[in-house]
């Protein structure tokens, strides 16, 4: 028996199920393993039969609360599957600003044929098993996680921060060249490509377990930045930690 | 006529959430309504606040796959505002990280997501085993247009190396070699897509309406350029609110828009019936063997017309690492320097043309932004077409009339995430 996969998405731009579209010569032999039973970006026919849901974006609406904890039902194993759905991402900039505000600025008068609600990741609302971090998704990551989950392992995945692939990489320390950099505390998996392709670290795997923020307090002060400095650039992808505390 | 009940709830194989549905009664068709249940996202709302460079990291959330669009307009508005002027090899190199994700988008659409419904099937996946040769010919195509988008930009979904004022990571010269070898051997692959696209019955329903695209005297335009109608003539970007007329309808979270007459349409059609003249020959003749001339009322012939923008943006990338090559790569430092004020930036997303209006305080930090999207202009459109269709099909099964729908919508290529910043059919 072939498992069972299937994709669901809320909040987001669903630019993860692409990187899964994107696997190109590995689509084809991931098919020998599975039937993706439910994708609604790439497929007509769907069932409610299937055994790990990938679930994409996170919460906006209470309109999708109830669709959530169906899939949680319908499922042995729930994966959120990129930045929006781990953390919050990106959505849960509109959190710093009170709902009523945000519909004003972009429906002016409509307002109020809209509903919308604080952004959240899917684990405020159900439990998650898994993990594939990443605004968008490492499709070798994904490839990895899924690999696992077929065999009835526990995917593993980096605890340690993104500072460590970035030095293997031969990057030049992104401190070194006067700007703020994540590294030091969010969890690796990435192979720094931002920081390899000229950037820095933006936090979108989120903070490894324990991040030693002293350490990062220490770099912070070397190079001159502060604390506020860093919140900020924290803010873009990781605004629910902020936020719900 | 059998009554009609339809009731398409989240139309598949398009990116975001739209719904439609249609209910007729004793012979008259009580309702017809496309609409877009997508959640809002609240981008110019979450942008305010944000330095530029963030701004410009953000924007380009808004979508996964055309994200390269969206960061293109973002930076050009940026680059506006701060009267940024951009070196010879950045707008280079800018243009073909551009083809590429045109080229991905396309073909995404055109294979994936549109070619099902003519070869009888739900999804590409079972075609894996009827029409192997068709799917792993798609694929080398997607993960062509992929590996330039990754080359350039760093990374096809969210790029990161174009920014504000240029590029932070120039590609080797080796590399657009083997590019450049791989881009001439796609041109077969694209042969062998309008041979299979030739031999493929298009639904003919035609209604006219008005097409609006970016046109360049200089070139058939993608970034560049000011804002054409086939109604009424050229006009410039800052003008584009004028154009677009955004405005709410209660069904949807994405708003709607009308110019000239009751509703415009963007994407490769627009672009197709606006600078077909300046199309390369072998596009043009493409265009001409499948039966698609200027100016085509039949937006089921979208996808042939991204067909034809798929040769000419692999034509044109081959064009620029020519060039490039030919004058070398050298590392440029961008030179930004924050100024307040106002700026647009105005491209051809894959499905059509597209606004960010930002404006920024002395500091860099965005206070008001505007973004209008090419999905949302062409919803009225995707309604008005729906309306037309319906009575010229009422004596077809609910099946048949069910499936055209489906098929219209798949072929405006929405991009619902977008444009809510919506997609289910409803027959009730």
């Amino acid at each position: 028996m072939k498992a069972k996969l299937a994709f669901f998405d809320f909040t987001g731009c669903e630019g993860c199920q692409l990187e899964v579209l994107n696997f190109e010569t590995e689509l084809v032999e991931l098919l020998n393993h599975v039937d993706i039973v439910n994708f609604r970006e790439a497929k007509t026919e769907s069932e409610d039969n299937y055994e790990i849901a990938f679930v994409e974006g996170s919460i906006t609406r209470e309109s999708e609360i109830p669709k959530l904890k169906k899939i949680r039902q319908q499922a042995k194993i729930v994966v959120a599957l990129g930045a929006c759905a781990c953390l919050g991402g990106v959505n849960c900039l509109k959190n710093f600003r009170p709902m009523k505000e945000n519909l004003r600025i972009v429906y002016g008068d409509a307002a109020k044929y809209y509903d919308t609600i604080p952004a959240r990741p899917i684990s405020s609302i159900v439990p998650v098993d898994y993990y594939v971090h990443g605004c968008p998704i490492d499709k070798k990551e994904f490839l990895k996680v899924t690999k696992a989950l077929l065999l009835g392992k526990r995917p593993e995945i980096p605890n340690y921060p993104v500072c460590v692939e970035c030095k293997l990489a031969g990057n030049v320390c992104t401190f070194d060249k006067g700007e703020t950099c994540l590294g030091p505390v969010t969890r690796a998996g990435c192979n720094a490509i931002c920081i390899s392709n000229g950037r820095h670290c933006w936090g979108c795997r989120g903070p490894v377990d324990d991040p030693n923020t002293n350490s990062e307090k220490e770099i912070l002060q070397k190079h001159g930045l502060t604390v506020e400095d860093i919140l900020n650039q924290f803010r873009i992808f990781n605004g629910y930690l902020e936020v719900s505390k | 006529m059998t009554q009609l009940n339809i009731n398409v709830h989240h139309v598949t194989r398009v990116e975001g959430h739209g719904n439609i549905t249609v209910n007729t009664k004793d012979g008259k068709i009580e309702e017809i309504t496309w609409a877009i249940p997508e959640s809002p996202r609240f981008f110019e709302a979450m942008l305010r606040g944000l330095n530029y460079a963030d701004v410009t990291w953000i924007a380009p959330r808004i979508c996964g796959i055309c994200s390269i669009a969206h960061a293109t307009a973002s930076i050009q508005a940026t680059e506006a505002a701060f009267g940024v002027q951009l070196s010879e090899q950045a707008m280079l190199l800018r243009k073909l990280l551009y083809h590429a994700e045109t080229l991905q988008s396309h073909v995404l659409h055109f294979y994936f997501l549109a070619a099902p419904d003519f070869l009888g099937v739900g999804s590409v996946f079972p075609l894996v085993n009827t029409h192997k040769e068709v799917v792993l010919r798609a694929l080398r195509l997607k993960k062509l247009a992929n590996d330039l988008a990754d080359l350039i930009g760093g990374r096809k979904t969210h790029p990161m190396a174009c920014i504000v004022g240029g590029f932070t990571k120039l590609p080797e010269i080796s590399q657009l070699k083997v590019m450049q070898q791989r881009l001439a051997q796609a041109m077969d692959d694209l042969r062998e897509t309008v041979k299979l696209f030739k031999g493929l019955k298009i639904p003919n329903f035609v209604r006219e309406t008005e097409y609006i695209a970016l046109k360049d005297p200089k070139e058939y335009a993608f970034i560049s350029g000011d804002i054409a109608s086939t109604d009424t003539g050229t006009a410039p970007i800052a003008d584009y609110l004028s154009i677009t007329n955004e405005f709410c309808v209660p069904q949807s979270t994405a708003k709607f828009s009308k110019h000239n007459r009751d509703s415009y349409m963007v994407g490769a059609l627009a672009r197709f019936n606006n600078n077909y003249a300046q199309l390369s020959p072998e596009a043009q003749k493409a265009a001409e063997d499948l039966g698609l001339k200027a100016i085509c009322h039949n937006p089921y012939m979208i996808s042939v017309a991204q067909v034809v923008e798929s040769i000419y943006a692999v034509e044109e990338s081959l064009k620029i690492i020519d060039q490039l090559m030919a004058q070398g790569l050298k590392e440029e430092k961008p030179d930004v320097k924050v100024k307040a004020g106002r700026g647009i930036g105005a491209v051809e997303a894959p499905r059509g043309i597209l606004f960010h209006d930002y404006t920024y305080d002395d500091k860099g930090v965005l206070t008001e932004a505007n973004c209008v999207i090419p999905t949302n202009q062409n919803h009225n459109n995707i309604q008005k077409d729906m309306e037309a269709l319906v009575p010229s099909v009422i004596n077809k099964s609910q099946e048949e009339i069910t499936h055209l729908l489906e098929m219209l919508v798949r072929a405006y290529d929405p991009c619902i995430s977008c444009s809510a910043h919506f997609l289910e059919v409803k027959f009730v």
